[in-house]
């Protein structure tokens, strides 16, 4: 399996030293630049589009965004005027406001439980609807159902709709009665960590939570599933290796950046979904509660929470990333 | 003398029957599993839709009577008139098929660009651009709406336009200008996916292409572009959903005049236009009117469904 390995990734450098050796004389005399500068003005013309956009529609409202937090937002007449207030809207937010800091908490911890499980969910349902099966179109369609509702007005009206409060009552009584106490004795027997356990038993009562934001993140890893070579998986069969092996030696080394793009997502996805509890706070703060400027305030600290867990978690995965180069 | 041979070729013959038995019996255990997962997931993600097209089409005495729960006794298709009528369905489909359809093809071209220029080319600030397009995603959308609000107001892009400034609110340039800038809604996110596939896919096809004297634009369109088919179709995919259910930048830009927010103002129209207040009965209209909204998106995915899993397959890229 190592020979296996060593011998796919072998292979690539010492084509790409042939195939240097080849353009690079050529590339220089037909203009005036060396192949690496070359490459890097085509770079910038393919990223040109972001980096303006991101200048002009991105960077500079950011920044204005900023400045509104250190102000008290005051509409006068046709337009508004900034006062200089400092560091008071974060004060209040955080030491005033009942409710914000107790919602910021609970978002986190909301996160933290549903991302992990969405992960092995949405890749567990992909090699699943990978596989050969009759009626795989129709299993395909219905898993990624979720992508056409989970986004804004379906979603918000779910809550609000009145047969499906009717029939989810009754339900959840008797999957309650009949799963509950079955898996808690079950677990209580295993013995294991107290922390462990509380962790399993918010994961089985999210189960429909976490099917119903995983559609995206399926689509995700079946395009990346498919897009990993027959060739591998026909080589490590001629080598003799398992269904197991040639799981971990080809699937997951080629599935692993498909793996931290998902992982992103999940969270973006978790902190930013119109249902989230703080973005409507912060909403309904900037709109209908204390001002622009105390909601531009908890938006800003808001943004830096993600910030800091994301860096934590891109670092983390990013190590074990394998990239085919 | 024969009878020794003809025992021992008798047990082989049924060992090896038994170790077929075994396996097909593996086999069959493994897809009962299957089915029975598929299944119930199946299950918990129909549900909600399920209640709706009961409901949608039931009849107001349906909701009175305790016998009925899934089944509607009264069968009726008044529910969807009175959706359709309220909703101006033409109109309002008319206008979000077509914004959805621009700001998606629009963002489908940025995304592949800006994502094979990072994922492909050396260039001084390559980590910073990448970084850029991140943080556009972790920026919640509700900390720099009044920003980007007072500028498609005064549209003069930071003075380098000379005049008052023009007003693009209720046009779509905010769409496009942000859609073909990378910008737009989640569009990082895109740009995030092309990447990751562009620096998934062999280095050595591109090589090739370079050896046969083809430029990197050449190389582009010709080698890379048809084997990202796959990884086009999602984004293109994500891309319409989301504008197509995005209720917070078309009001912020344009009108009410699209289906998800006329969707979200349904109890609202219908409680003036009809002079009564009822939620429940009201709920029975907005199901159909939101089955309404959904189905166009199933049969957006159902055809691209086809082709995003043949996509792979046909472009001789795997192999």
């Amino acid at each position: 399996m190592n020979a296996l390995r060593r011998r796919v990734r072998g292979l690539t450098p010492a084509l790409k030293r042939r195939t240097r050796r080849l353009t690079f004389p050529l590339k220089r005399r037909s203009r005036g630049l060396t192949l690496a500068q070359q490459k890097a003005m085509t770079g910038y013309l393919f990223s040109a589009p972001f980096i303006l956009g991101f200048i002009f529609f991105f960077l500079a409202p950011f920044l204005q965004a900023i400045a509104f937090s250190l102000n008290n937002l005051v509409i006068v007449a046709g337009g508004y005027e900034l006062v200089y207030n400092g560091w008071e809207n974060f004060r209040y937010a955080l030491f005033v406001d009942a409710e914000f800091v107790r919602v910021f908490v609970e978002t986190l911890v909301k996160m933290v439980v549903e991302v992990p499980s969405i992960i092995f969910f949405s890749f567990f349902s992909a090699l699943l609807l990978n596989q050969r099966f009759r009626g795989r179109l129709l299993a395909r369609i219905i898993f990624f159902l979720p992508v056409v509702m989970t986004s804004g007005v379906i979603l918000t009206m779910e809550t609000g709709d009145y047969m499906s409060q009717l029939l989810e009552q009754t339900n959840t009584s008797a999957a309650s009665v009949l799963v509950g106490p079955l898996l808690y004795s079950f677990l209580m027997q295993l013995k294991m960590p107290r922390e462990i356990l509380v962790y399993v038993i918010t994961v089985v009562e999210h189960i429909p939570e976490v099917i119903r934001a995983s559609g995206i993140q399926i689509l995700i890893f079946l395009a990346g599933l498919q897009s990993i070579p027959t060739a591998l998986y026909e080589a490590s069969r001629v080598e003799g290796a398992s269904a197991w092996q040639t799981f971990w030696m080809i699937t997951m080394p080629m599935m692993s950046p498909i793996v931290l793009a998902n992982v992103v997502y999940s969270i973006i996805d978790s902190f930013l979904s119109p249902a989230n509890a703080l973005v409507m706070y912060i909403r309904d703060t900037a709109f209908a509660g204390a001002g622009f400027g105390i909601g531009t305030a908890m938006g800003v600290m808001y943004f830096a929470a993600v910030t800091i867990v994301l860096a934590i978690v891109v670092w983390i995965v990013s190590r074990w990333v394998f990239y085919q180069e | 003398m024969l009878a020794p041979a003809q025992r021992v070729k008798g047990t082989v013959l049924s060992r090896s029957r038994l170790r077929s038995i075994l396996r097909r019996l593996s086999e069959v255990s493994l897809a009962v599993f299957r089915l029975v997962l598929i299944i119930g997931i199946s299950y918990i993600i129909l549900f909600p839709i399920l209640t709706k097209l009961s409901s949608s089409f039931m009849a107001r005495k349906d909701l009175v009577d305790q016998t009925v729960k899934w089944i509607p006794k009264n069968f009726t298709l008044d529910n969807y008139r009175l959706a359709v009528q309220t909703l101006r369905f033409p109109t309002v489909f008319k206008n979000s098929a077509f914004l959805s359809l621009l700001v998606s093809i629009l963002q489908l071209c940025s995304s592949t660009l800006v994502g094979y220029g990072l994922a492909r080319f050396d260039f001084r600030g390559k980590g910073l651009v990448f970084g850029a397009a991140i943080f556009t995603l972790v920026v919640p959308p509700q900390m720099i709406m009044v920003p980007l609000y007072l500028n498609w107001r005064f549209f003069d892009l930071y003075g380098l336009i000379p005049g008052k400034g023009i007003r693009l609110l209720g046009t779509y340039w905010p769409f496009v200008l942000t859609s073909i800038t990378g910008t737009g809604l989640r569009n990082g996110l895109f740009i995030l996916v092309m990447r990751q596939f562009f620096r998934g896919m062999p280095k050595n096809l591109e090589e090739a292409a370079y050896v046969d004297g083809a430029s990197p634009l050449m190389a582009f369109f010709r080698v890379m572009l048809p084997g990202a088919t796959s990884a086009a179709v999602v984004v293109f995919l994500f891309a319409f959903v989301w504008q197509w259910n995005d209720s917070f930048l078309t009001t912020l830009y344009l009108d009410s005049n699209f289906l998800p927010v006329a969707l979200g103002n349904l109890t609202r129209t219908l409680a003036r236009e009809l002079e009564m207040n009822h939620p429940q009965y009201f709920s029975l209209i907005v199901n159909a009117g939101s089955l309404l909204m959904i189905t166009p998106v199933l049969v957006v995915y159902g055809l691209l469904q086809r082709y995003f899993v043949e996509s792979i397959e046909r472009t001789g890229l795997v192999g």
